[in-house]
C-alpha cells in the first residue's frame, strides 16, 4: 500500500467514524468540550472582574500583578500539568480533594493555563476603550459603577474575543491535561478502532495516544473533529473582532 | 440675578505647574457666560473644575449657594453636564446615547421615548433614534451629544470649544442649539472657546483668561468695545498669539 493509498484509507476511515457518531470518538469529544468548556467558564468569571479590578482601582502590587499576568500568558503547559499534579497527589497540599487522573483535575489546570490569557486580553480591550467615555458617563451624572458598566459595554467584542481565545487555548492544550488527566479511556480501544469510551481522554490526548498505537484513522477522525472545533472558535473571535 | 456659581481663589496645579490661579468669578442662572483666551491658558481645566471632574488644588466653589459642593460631588454633578470637543459616542444607537443620563436616573421608559425624541427633535435629529450612533457625521454627532447632555434638564450646560472641528454650516447649527436650550430651557450655558466671532455672537458675559488667570471679566458689550485691561484689548484685536 502506498502512501497515498494509506493516507485516503485512513481518511475514509475517519469520515465514517464520524458520520457514524462512533461512542468512543464522540465520547472523547464530550469530554473535550465539557473540560475545556468548563475550565473556560470558570477564568471568564475570574478574569473578567480582575480585568476591571486592575484597570479601575489603584491597589498595593498591582504592577506586580499585571507582570504575573503577562507572565502567564506564556506558561508552558506541561509546567503547568506538573505544578498541578504535585498539587493534587495525595501527599500534596490539594491531596485531600482526592482529584488525580479526574476531569476535575484537568480543568483546574487548563483554568491556570487561560485565566492569563482571557484576563489579559480583556484588560487591553478595557484599556482601548477611551478615556472620553468614562469622563462622558461622568459628567451625565454617572457613578464610578456606571462608567465601568459602560466600559464593560463599549469593550465587550474585544472581551467576547478575549474569552474565545481562552477556548481556543484549551481546546488545543495537551501536556498539562495529559498529566493531570492521564487520557483515560474507560474499556480501553486496544486491538479495535474506534472502541471504548472516554474517561478523561480528550481529542488532543487523545491523537497522541492512538498515533502512537497506529489507529491512524481514529486520529485523523479526532483530528478533523478538533480542527473544526479550533476553527469554529477562531471564526467566531474573528467575526467578534471585526465588529469592535 | 441668582447666582448658580460663585468662585474663591480657586487654582489649579499638576505636579509644579500651576495652570490655574487666583480665579474669582459669579456666574448667574441663565445666562450665556464664555471664557474667552488662547489656546492652552486653562479654560479646559477651568470648565472640568466647575464640573467637579477634576478637583481644586486651592479655593472654594459655590454651587447653588452650596458650599460643599466638592464634598457632595456626585449629586451636584447630576444637576450638570458637558460637552467636549469631540463628542464621545457609544457604540450603539442614536436613541440609546440620548437615553443614557434618563438611564442611569432610573427613569421609566415611556417618560424616556418621549424626553429623548423631543430632544432629539430640538437639535435636529427628529427621525435618527434607531440609526448606529457611530454612522453619524461629526456634525450631526456633536448634535446627538447635545441632545444627550439636555435630556435631563441639566441646570448647567458647560461647552469646550464644541464647535472647533465643525464647519460653518454646522457652527451656525450648534449655536442656534445654544440659544434654543438658554432660552427654552433656561439652562446656563458655560462656553470655553478661543473663537472671537463665536463668543461676540453668543455671550452674554465674557471673561478673558490669559495664564492661567482671569483678566477680566465683563459683559459682552463693555469687553469688545471697551476693555479695561490692556491685555484683553491685544487678545481681541489679534495682537496677542500664542
Amino acid at each position: 500500500m502506498s502512501t497515498a493509498d494509506f493516507l485516503v484509507q485512513g481518511i475514509i476511515k475517519a469520515f465514517e467514524l464520524i458520520f457514524s457518531l462512533n461512542p468512543y470518538i464522540m465520547s472523547i469529544t464530550g469530554v473535550s468540550i465539557q473540560v475545556s468548556g468548563m475550565a473556560t467558564a470558570l477564568a471568564t468569571l475570574t478574569a473578567i472582574p480582575l480585568a476591571f479590578v486592575i484597570s479601575f482601582m489603584k491597589f498595593w502590587g498591582k504592577q506586580a500583578l499585571i507582570t504575573l499576568i503577562n507572565t502567564g500568558l506564556g506558561l508552558p503547559p506541561v509546567f503547568v500539568g506538573l505544578f498541578v499534579f504535585l498539587m493534587i497527589v495525595p501527599v500534596g497540599p490539594l491531596g485531600f480533594l482526592n482529584i488525580v487522573y479526574t476531569k476535575e483535575a484537568m480543568i483546574l489546570a487548563q483554568y491556570i493555563l487561560i485565566t492569563p490569557i482571557i484576563t489579559g486580553i480583556s484588560l487591553a480591550a478595557i484599556k482601548a476603550v477611551p478615556k472620553l467615555i468614562i469622563e462622558t458617563v461622568y459628567t451625565l451624572g454617572g457613578t464610578e459603577k456606571d462608567a465601568a458598566v459602560a466600559t464593560l459595554k463599549e469593550a465587550r467584542f474585544g472581551i467576547i474575543t478575549a474569552v474565545l481565545a481562552g477556548l481556543g487555548r484549551a481546546l488545543a492544550e495537551v501536556g498539562a491535561i495529559l498529566i493531570v488527566g492521564g487520557n483515560i479511556a474507560r474499556t480501553g480501544s486496544v486491538g479495535r478502532i474506534g472502541e471504548g469510551l472516554s474517561e478523561t481522554r480528550t481529542l488532543t490526548t487523545a491523537i497522541t495516544s492512538e498515533t502512537s498505537k497506529g489507529d491512524i484513522s481514529t486520529s485523523i477522525a479526532l483530528g478533523i473533529i478538533l480542527i473544526c472545533l479550533v476553527l469554529s472558535v477562531n471564526v467566531l473571535a474573528n467575526y467578534f473582532q471585526r465588529r469592535d | 440675578m441668582e447666582e448658580l456659581y460663585r468662585i474663591e481663589n480657586l487654582g489649579k496645579s499638576f505636579g509644579n505647574k500651576k495652570v490655574l490661579q487666583n480665579i474669582n468669578l459669579k456666574i448667574f442662572k441663565g445666562e450665556i457666560f464664555t471664557f474667552m483666551g488662547p489656546s492652552g491658558v486653562g479654560k479646559t481645566t477651568l470648565l472640568r473644575l466647575l464640573n467637579l471632574l477634576e478637583m481644586p488644588t486651592t479655593g472654594t466653589l459655590i454651587f447653588d449657594g452650596n458650599d460643599n459642593a466638592i464634598l457632595q460631588k456626585n449629586n451636584v454633578m447630576r444637576r450638570m453636564s458637558m460637552l467636549f470637543q469631540r463628542p464621545a459616542i457609544f457604540n450603539t444607537s442614536v436613541f440609546n446615547n440620548v437615553a443614557y443620563g434618563l438611564e442611569i436616573r432610573k427613569v421609566d421608559k415611556k417618560t424616556i421615548e418621549k424626553k429623548v425624541i423631543d430632544a432629539l427633535a430640538i437639535v435636529g435629529l427628529a427621525g435618527c433614534e434607531k440609526q448606529k450612533a457611530l454612522t453619524l457625521s461629526g456634525g450631526e454627532a456633536q448634535r446627538m451629544a447635545f441632545a444627550r447632555a439636555i435630556v435631563f434638564k441639566p441646570d448647567v450646560l458647560l461647552l469646550d470649544e464644541p464647535t472647533a472641528n465643525l464647519d460653518p454650516a454646522n457652527v451656525a447649527k450648534i449655536e442656534d442649539i445654544i440659544r434654543k436650550i438658554r432660552n427654552e430651557l433656561g439652562t446656563t450655558i458655560i462656553l470655553a472657546s478661543h473663537n472671537i466671532h463665536q463668543v461676540r455672537r453668543l455671550a452674554d458675559r465674557v471673561g478673558i483668561l490669559l495664564n492661567g488667570e482671569l483678566i477680566e471679566v465683563n459683559t459682552k458689550e463693555q469687553i469688545f468695545t471697551h476693555p479695561f485691561d490692556a491685555r484683553s484689548y491685544a487678545f481681541i484685536n489679534g495682537e496677542i498669539i500664542y
